[in-house]
């Protein structure tokens, strides 16, 4: 069967109906439409935002979320293949254009509306301002672990049944059967009793003339056949053989290279540089400075700096010519600080205590310390931390007429277009961008910076350019994961019983729960100071979490120890009225068989970490041998409410926690001279091969609401790695990265050969 | 100056400066963009290539040393009708990549220690894989898919054909 061609089903009138999702009283006129000339190949009904069915009943399913590693257009087209009781076989994925319809409102709702419940009836109108919210914002996020959670548990089930409830429909009255005689099975229509089957693609052009159901009924998650079942990904062989193309692979005719400097003090201009040296090299087109530009959106201010960029025949001479220019810039007032000066003024502020804000109060914490029978304290330490994803921020940009075309590999693709229009001066309708699978992304690549780069060369130049940065330029102009201190105290009575629970830390982000705490400690008094720096903030993986994970969870180990009490069954006391945490410390704590004895020289540590609507437990065993920490073994528990693609939950979770475990073992942005000290893999190293430890995942599917999956794995393994240290050593590992301590540990030489 | 050598069976003959980059020849002049840029300094892996069966780092190899030798590249490495190298196989089998932006670089590795020690020992794996950086942590699943090769290919052959003259076809990029 040949495919319809978009313009036969066009000229034959074959479009119409209102995007469910969308609302068709939000958005009137003929939204698919609209779309139809925009999405992927030609041919294919568009029956839905998110659904198109062709003559050979293949189905497409519309994935607004952007492809990093995470496996997201899988896992989310089982969601919808599973309401649609589509033919997993014949289902394709593919991403959404960059265009306001696919603005990621249910994320959008998520992140800006957090925590308050909107009554049932209500719920329609917040979608509807939601929609229109996003769509002003340009939302397009992949970030936050939420992609499954809201676009896949609100748009795409619901693209799917309502897709399949009009198919019935439309099937029942072409046989003249009543509906409920109506069936469906592997993208086809059944009436058992007089033996008729159709495919889907009979009634695709029907079905576009009906309005979808914004409340249609969902399957009983236990007549699920896709979702919960393993399917391999569909971006894999593309994966293995080269051929997936990257932004970095784009190729344009007429193509020059760029390779790009900002100041090393953030906010510093151009001054002076040699232009002349750069020239003089063969191949190298023009060397040009381009304005710097502050973008604005709800999530806060873009700045990025004076650029100077050299353009050539190939990136190679590019990157070697930006070496030649020499380039003096201004100061900035920040050329005194380092490291040491803001730990220095950190520890200066959680001290002053000065407009402390708090997260959490219960309970009278001041009472409880006056007459505690014993009471600890302890400071708490990490640095700042670079993305480094492996494929280097990178852009091709053709911006030439007015028009302007950007090819990049990015977290929000509406976002970055509107911001490239806004730095052009171009209406948002001029930018055409084409979005690809990124090599990495881990929250950098939300920001839009390279890709304005890209198209500010582009337009100086008048030709395509490939703007690649250097690694070099990645780690030292990125948006960092911030450095925090935090400080603790915990009262306990006579019997050891944890009593009172106080915190102060710096400079608060999101999300707003990281620093909370899942014991049940009678008195919490939960708090930040804001102790504003010159380095650029970024999400980084987990975001707040990946800090105050390693802070909580090891302070609540020493509180174990002060209460000479073994630290898993101290965490689980206070969670007896906390039964899903309970259920997954205590498996993560069976899986590894916490009660069986270590040889000397080795220990275990364990941490129960929920954010982003999963909770993880991790039991971590290490070998400490002259000094040297080999992680031998992570044992990790997740419940996410309910696995879609438990092998991609398993793959994140080794992904996240491997993450998490670079950065506890080495990963360390330091500032001298107000700059970046590190520039490359030599000097800000990542777990490798012979350092990755055995990983063994479990989930527990609790029922509950669909939890994150991409970044819950992150934050425990640096605190469960630090107690490990601890039982093994005696040494409190109160700041991170390790490589900073000395672990002078030896094993005791028997001396008897058997 | 021209530099004549052959890439997955082809010869090729580029005429750039003699310092420039194996990596960049690839993917600029040969339009080869399956292997890729990471850091430049030989520290990530993800430019590996073979020059004559061995894993070598494409960013830091000046052009001028590979005249006259055998380049294979990740688009080298399937059979000549397009079969997938068993160690390709062995990476969609244990659903290896996520990103997959290593994963040229870590299936040429891992396909030069197979054809050497179809059934090596984690110590051998950590030592041929340590060079490869996967930020997105998937050793485990790298080190599960290359022991996964012995096993389910002891009677195939393991490599590619590293060219013989009658397939070989001249293009000059002068």
């Amino acid at each position: 069967m040949g495919k319809w061609t978009r313009r036969a089903f066009i000229t034959t009138g074959l479009v119409a109906g209102g995007g469910v999702i969308v609302g068709v009283a939000l958005r009137p006129g003929n939204q698919i439409k609209d779309l139809a000339g925009k999405v992927g190949e030609e041919g294919g009904q568009l029956v839905h935002s998110y659904v198109k069915i062709d003559t050979d009943n293949t189905i497409t399913a519309i994935i607004p979320h952007s492809e990093m590693g995470q496996g997201v257009q899988t896992a989310l087209g089982q969601m919808l293949a599973e309401e649609l009781d589509a033919d997993w076989e014949n289902l394709l994925t593919e991403e959404a254009p960059a265009l306001g319809e696919y603005s990621t409102y249910s994320a959008g709702r998520r992140y800006l509306l957090a925590g308050i419940d909107f009554p049932e009836i209500l719920i329609p109108t917040v979608d509807g301002a939601m929609m229109r919210v996003a769509d002003s914002l340009n939302m397009q996020i992949t970030g936050g672990s939420m992609s499954v959670r809201t676009t896949g548990a609100l748009a795409m089930r619901i693209a799917g049944a309502a897709t399949r409830e009009m198919l019935e429909e439309a099937a029942a009255s072409f046989w003249g059967v009543p509906i409920s005689e109506v069936t469906t099975e592997n993208s086809y229509l059944i009436h058992a009793v007089t033996n008729r089957r159709e495919p889907y693609a009979t009634f695709a052009s029907t079905i576009a003339e009906m309005t979808p159901s914004q409340t249609p009924t969902f399957k009983d998650p236990s007549d699920y056949k896709i979702v919960g079942t393993h399917k391999p990904r569909r971006d894999i062989p593309a994966k293995v053989d080269g051929s997936l193309k990257f932004a970095l692979d784009v190729r344009l005719p007429d193509m020059l290279y760029a390779s790009v400097i900002r100041s090393p003090v953030s906010g510093g201009s151009v001054v002076l540089f040699d232009k002349a040296a750069a020239l003089a090299i063969d191949g190298v087109v023009d060397v040009i400075k381009i304005p710097a530009s502050t973008i604005g959106n709800a999530f806060g201010g873009t700045y990025s700096g004076e650029t100077v960029a050299v353009v050539a025949d190939s990136y190679w001479t590019a990157n070697l010519a930006i070496k030649e220019l020499d380039v003096q810039w201004s100061k900035t007032g920040f050329e005194s600080v380092s490291s040491d000066s803001i730990f220095a003024q950190f520890d200066r502020d959680i001290t002053s205590r000065i407009e402390r804000q708090t997260d959490r109060v219960e309970g009278e914490t001041d009472s409880v310390f006056a007459t505690a029978a014993k009471i600890i304290d302890a400071d708490y330490h990490v640095p700042y931390l670079a993305h480094t994803c492996m494929e280097p921020l990178n852009a091709t940009a053709n911006v030439r007429d007015g028009n302007a075309e950007v090819w990049v590999g990015c977290q929000n693709p509406l976002g970055f277009r509107r911001d490239v229009a806004v730095v052009l001066g171009l209406e948002e309708e001029a930018v055409t961008l084409h979005n690809h699978a990124m090599g990495g992304g881990f929250g950098r690549k939300a920001r839009p910076d390279y890709a304005i780069q890209a198209a500010q060369i582009s337009q100086a130049v008048g030709r395509p350019v490939q703007l690649i940065w250097s690694r070099e330029e990645d780690v030292r102009q990125d948006f960092y994961r911030p450095a925090v201190q935090s400080r603790f105290r915990a009262a306990f009575d006579a019997d050891n019983n944890i009593l009172a629970w106080e915190n102060t830390y710096t400079n608060k982000n999101e999300p707003v729960e990281a620093p909370l705490i899942p014991y049940a400690v009678p008195a919490q008094d939960i708090g930040y100071v804001s102790s504003p720096t010159h380095v650029p903030f970024g999400a980084w993986r987990s975001v707040d979490h990946s800090q105050h994970g390693f802070f909580t969870e090891s302070f609540i180990d020493e509180a174990a120890h002060a209460a000479e009490k073994d630290p898993f069954e101290f965490r689980a006391e206070l969670l007896k009225d906390s039964p899903r945490h309970l259920a997954v410390l205590a498996k993560a704590a069976e899986e590894a068989g916490w009660n069986r004895m270590l040889p000397a020289g080795r220990g275990r540590g364990i941490s129960l970490q929920e954010s982003f609507g999963s909770l993880v437990a991790q039991v971590v065993e290490v070998t400490i041998n002259n000094g040297e920490v080999a992680v031998d073994r992570v044992v990790a528990v997740i419940d996410p409410g309910l696995a879609v693609a438990p092998d991609g939950i398993a793959a994140q979770l080794e992904s996240g926690i491997i993450y998490g475990l670079t950065a506890a073992l080495f990963g360390e942005i330091t500032i001298e001279d107000g700059a970046v000290v590190q520039s490359n893999f030599h000097d800000y190293p990542s777990v490798r091969m012979n350092q990755a430890p055995k990983i063994e995942t479990h989930v527990i599917n609790s029922g509950n609401d669909i939890g994150g999956a991409g970044e819950p794995g992150t934050p425990g393994i640096g605190p469960a790695l630090a107690n490990a240290v601890f039982d093994a050593t005696g040494i409190r590992v109160r700041q991170l990265p390790l490589k900073n301590f000395d672990l002078d540990f030896r094993v005791e030489e028997t001396g008897d050969v058997a | 100056m021209s530099t004549t050598f052959r890439v997955n069976r082809i010869q090729q003959t580029v005429d750039v400066d003699p310092s420039k980059p194996l990596l960049w020849v690839i993917r600029e002049q040969l339009g080869l963009t399956g292997t890729k840029f990471g850091c430049g300094i030989a520290e990530c892996g993800a430019c590996t290539v073979h020059i004559d069966g061995q894993p070598v780092r494409s960013c830091v190899t000046p052009i001028s040393s590979v005249e006259g030798r055998e380049v294979t590249t990740i688009e080298g490495i399937a059979s000549a009708d397009g079969e997938l190298h068993p160690v390709q196989r062995a990476w969609i089998d244990n659903q290896v990549p996520q990103c997959g932006y290593c994963q040229s670089g870590q299936i040429m590795s891992a396909s030069a220690l197979i054809a050497n020690n179809p059934n090596p020992t984690d110590a051998d794996i950590d030592a041929a894989m340590q060079g490869n950086i996967c930020r997105c942590g998937m050793y485990g699943r790298i080190r599960n898919a290359i022991k996964s090769v012995g096993v389910a290919s002891s009677d195939e052959k393991l490599f590619y054909d590293v060219a013989s003259a009658e397939d070989a076809t001249e293009v000059d990029h002068g």
